[in-house]
């Protein structure tokens, strides 16, 4: 018995795969990424009878051509890691179009077994299968199982264990395509077999087959192989091809296609499937569609659900998110008591716990967001909000499945760019996964909204509700135009096919949606783990170092007994017992006078700072758009992660605890400020909108459009349209007098 | 006469596919070839993508890719 089997998983996208693969690793898997290309990898192990698995979750694909990253990786996947078995995961309910891609991997003879998924489904529909007759018909064992329950798995790997998949047992599928192409393959294979083209990898046949299908990636190998061989096949090929242009007018990759149905065809209505209802009875699936996809209804009810899961986020968060509020607040104070005073405390308070405290006390918003659209994704309505919205996006250069990273980013209000840019991976088109994940980084992200809550509550106060409305309008439209813009430009060129299936509605499993919540939950937490605590820890030093020469502290040590001696005893004293409210007029004003002092002693000391001194320089610029260096101190924080903005800003002008949520003590030293009013407070709304992404999701976009050079592009590009923005807003509004 | 202009009910026969490349891949990968037959669901609120069921699936499609679908008009149900 083998040490360890090497079971692979393939199929169509929703067919059931992921379930299955779920079902059998549980936790125990792996995400990581096929090398040099940006597709995700799962991997995972198991053991069941004493046996120990290893198992491949492949990308689902609906065939095996060059056209797709996906499709390559499954392909080569298969003929380099060579697996033990590879499990077709086929959905029962839809097994024509299942059996193109089984069809497929015969042809390539690779060691394979049918799990006929979803019979439970296909029954419910009248469809009745006889897996034995499959099995006999198509020529491999055929295993029936629900993966959402888990019927019929033992059996499946029993036969995975027991069944015989040695060489001398399979045999590549030998249908027939028609005489031209059949004429063609008697042709070429053995010039294949004669010259050893890439015999060692692929069947001959197979290799005969993509040559005739124009398989770019085939044919540029088999050049860089054996470029004679090569050239003899290729003028086959054109000769065929011409040929069958001119007498039925088709090129050979489709009479093959044709052809490879017509098999499958056959063999279905051999008794391998029978229907029992008429085949165009409508399913409760299309029946639900009739209605939210209706002209009126769907947008109405699209809308409908996208207001329901801001509301769910928003209302049910709130009692979590206090919670996590309070617990910061009093870690921070315990720490205060127990910690002796100095730096370290210091750092521990201002750096860590407020800093990154603020970002942990939204983990539940952020956690309900992805609830919900893990909901709406595992429920199948996703792929219908594709479809109604797919022509609106195609104005802009997008996808339908654009809507997905653009709500996952924080479409709605709440989200995270990091799962978002991830999310563009369903895009087939290079050039429109590229333009959505440059432009998600725009929506109104989880980090984003405490900026946006306490600039508008302390400057348009009056109608919050909709001013934070229009933020999320006013994001989505630069995010669209500037995708026109990118499609336009430097990201010129055709789009993707769209077609694209409707899968039934199906109930989300609890196992599922809790994967898909917390695998992005954790992106999130990650980040506040990691990047935020380490530039929250080097903000706190940057604001901090160099201290004020001690000539400097002095000097306001002195003015402070000044004032001290100007007074009487008993006023000082009342000062140091009594409560602000109840203290006599003389006692206020000299509490006014400290502070007043203090907050000089504040400034300097902060301008003094490295912090400070950039916040200065960068002052000749960001004066067009009306920041002072305060302000500017805190969008260089933003520039690695948008949750420190409301910190900085806090410490900046020296409040002491600032807590995001409440940031009554910033509002109102906001309000109070005379070069702070509505005017600046739009263009610095309008300048953290939509500058350059955190740090986080920079790495992720580098990542995910495989190069660096679009990742300090999306910086760049962001950043001057945000500061483009602010300054036209600070210097219109100015001159138009509306502050 | 193409996908594109039929209508919601409508039952057709696909009579050939005239594109080829990706897209022409793409359409029959998804089970649309000479002599598979199928029906219009109806179309998205901007009358495009067009939504066709079609082998006990539904399939979306735009309108520019349908074009490229030729069919025969078969008996409405």
């Amino acid at each position: 018995m083998k040490a360890e089997i090497k079971i692979a998983l393939a199929g169509n996208p929703n067919a059931g795969k992921t379930t299955l693969f779920n079902r059998l690793t549980g936790a125990r898997q792996h995400v990581g990424n096929y090398p040099g290309v940006t597709v995700e990898q799962k991997e995972g192990r198991f053991s069941r009878g004493g046996i120990d698995f290893r198992v491949v979750d492949l990308p689902g694909t609906y065939s095996l051509t060059a056209y797709s990253e996906e499709e390559l990786v499954a392909r080569e996947y298969l003929v380099n890691e060579k697996p033990d078995v590879v499990i077709d995961v086929v959905d029962g309910s839809n097994l024509e179009r299942n059996l193109y891609l089984a069809c497929q991997f015969r042809e390539l003879g690779i060691p394979l077994i049918l799990a006929l998924n979803m019979i439970d489904v296909a029954r419910d529909r009248g469809i009745e299968i006889r897996p034995d007759r499959l099995s006999k018909l198509f020529g491999v064992p055929v295993v029936p199982i629900i993966a959402r329950s888990g019927h019929g798995i033992d059996q499946l790997l029993d036969t995975v264990v027991n069944g015989d998949f040695s060489e001398s047992a399979r045999q590549p599928l030998n249908i027939s395509y028609g005489e031209d192409i059949d004429l063609a393959l008697a042709e070429l294979i053995p010039l294949i077999e004669e010259a050893g083209l890439l015999t060692d990898t692929y069947p001959p046949r197979w290799i005969a087959l993509k040559f005739l299908e124009n398989d770019d990636r085939i044919v540029d190998r088999a050049f860089r192989e054996d470029s004679r061989t090569a050239d003899r096949l290729e003028k086959v090929v054109t000769r065929i091809t011409g040929h069958l242009r001119n007498t039925v007018d088709a090129y050979p990759e489709a009479i093959i296609a044709d052809h490879r149905y017509g098999f499958i065809k056959s063999i279905l209505r051999q008794g391998v499937l029978a229907h029992k209802y008429d085949t165009d009875r409508l399913y409760t699936s299309d029946r639900i569609d009739r209605v939210v996809t209706n002209r009126l209804l769907g947008p109405v009810i699209m809308v409908g659900v996208l207001f329901a899961l801001y509301q769910f986020t928003f209302s049910y968060s709130e009692i979590p998110v206090a919670w996590c509020e309070a617990f910061f607040s009093w870690f921070g104070s315990r720490v205060d008591l127990l910690m002796p005073d100095g730096l370290l405390k210091s750092m521990i308070i201002s750096g860590i716990i407020d800093g990154v405290g603020g970002v942990l006390g939204f983990v539940p918003l952020i956690m309900f967001m992805f609830f919900g659209i893990s909901i709406l994704e595992d429920s199948g309505y996703l792929a219908r909000v594709a479809f109604m919205m797919d022509r609106i996006f195609r104005i802009f250069g997008l996808h339908g499945s654009s809507v997905m990273p653009f709500i996952v980013s924080g479409g709605i209000a709440g989200g995270c760019a990091v799962p978002g840019v991830m999310a563009a991976r369903t895009l087939r088109s290079p050039r429109e996964r590229l333009a959505t994940l440059l432009t998600v980084p725009f929506m109104n992200c989880g980090a984003k909204i405490p900026v946006l809550t306490l600039l508008i509550g302390t400057f348009f106060a009056d109608h919050k509700a909709w001013y934070m409305f229009l933020a999320t309008v006013a994001a989505w439209l630069v995010a669209l135009l500037a995708a026109r813009l990118l499609r336009s430009t430097v990201l010129r060129g055709r789009s993707t096919p769209f077609v694209m299936e409707l899968p039934p509605y199906r109930f989300p499993t609890f196992r599922g949606l809790f994967i898909h919540t917390w695998e992005r939950t954790w992106q999130y937490i990650k980040k506040a783990g990691t990047v935020i605590l380490a530039i929250s820890i080097l903000l706190w030093g940057l604001m901090s170092f160099p201290a004020l020469p001690e000539g400097r502290i002095q000097h306001y040590e002195q003015q402070r007994q000044q004032l001290l001696a100007r007074v009487s005893a008993t006023i000082k004293d009342e000062l140091e017992q009594g409560e602000r409210a109840g203290l006599s007029p003389r006692a206020r004003q000299l509490a006014a006078g400290l502070l007043e002092i203090d907050d000089a002693a504040a400034e300097e000391r902060l301008r003094y700072s490295l912090a400070g001194r950039l916040g200065t320089a960068l002052e000749t610029v960001s004066r067009w758009a009306g920041f002072d260096w305060r302000t500017n101190i805190a969008l260089l924080g933003g520039f690695a992660a948008k949750e420190v903005i409301v910190s900085t800003l806090g410490t900046a002008y020296s409040i002491g605890e600032v807590d995001p949520e409440q940031s009554k003590g910033l509002s109102e030293r906001l309000a109070a400020d005379p070069h702070w009013n509505r005017v600046l407070a739009l263009a610095v709304l309008a300048f953290i909108m939509f500058y350059a992404p955190c740090s986080v999701t920079v790495v992720c976009i580098a990542r995910e459009s495989g190069s660096w050079g679009w990742a300090l592009f999306s910086m760049a590009f962001n950043t001057s349209l945000a500061f483009f923005l602010a300054v036209v807003i600070y210097q219109t509004g100015m001159v138009l007098g509306l502050a | 006469m193409t996908l594109r202009e039929m209508h919601r009910g409508q039952r057709g026969e696909i009579v050939a596919i005239t594109v080829q490349g990706e897209l022409g891949l793409r359409l029959r990968e998804m089970g649309l070839t000479r002599g598979t037959v199928f029906r219009v669901e109806g179309r998205a609120p901007l009358y495009d993508p067009v939504m066709i069921k079609v082998a006990g699936q539904t399939l979306t499609l735009r309108n520019n890719e349908a074009d490229y679908i030729e069919v025969k008009l078969l008996a409405d149900d």
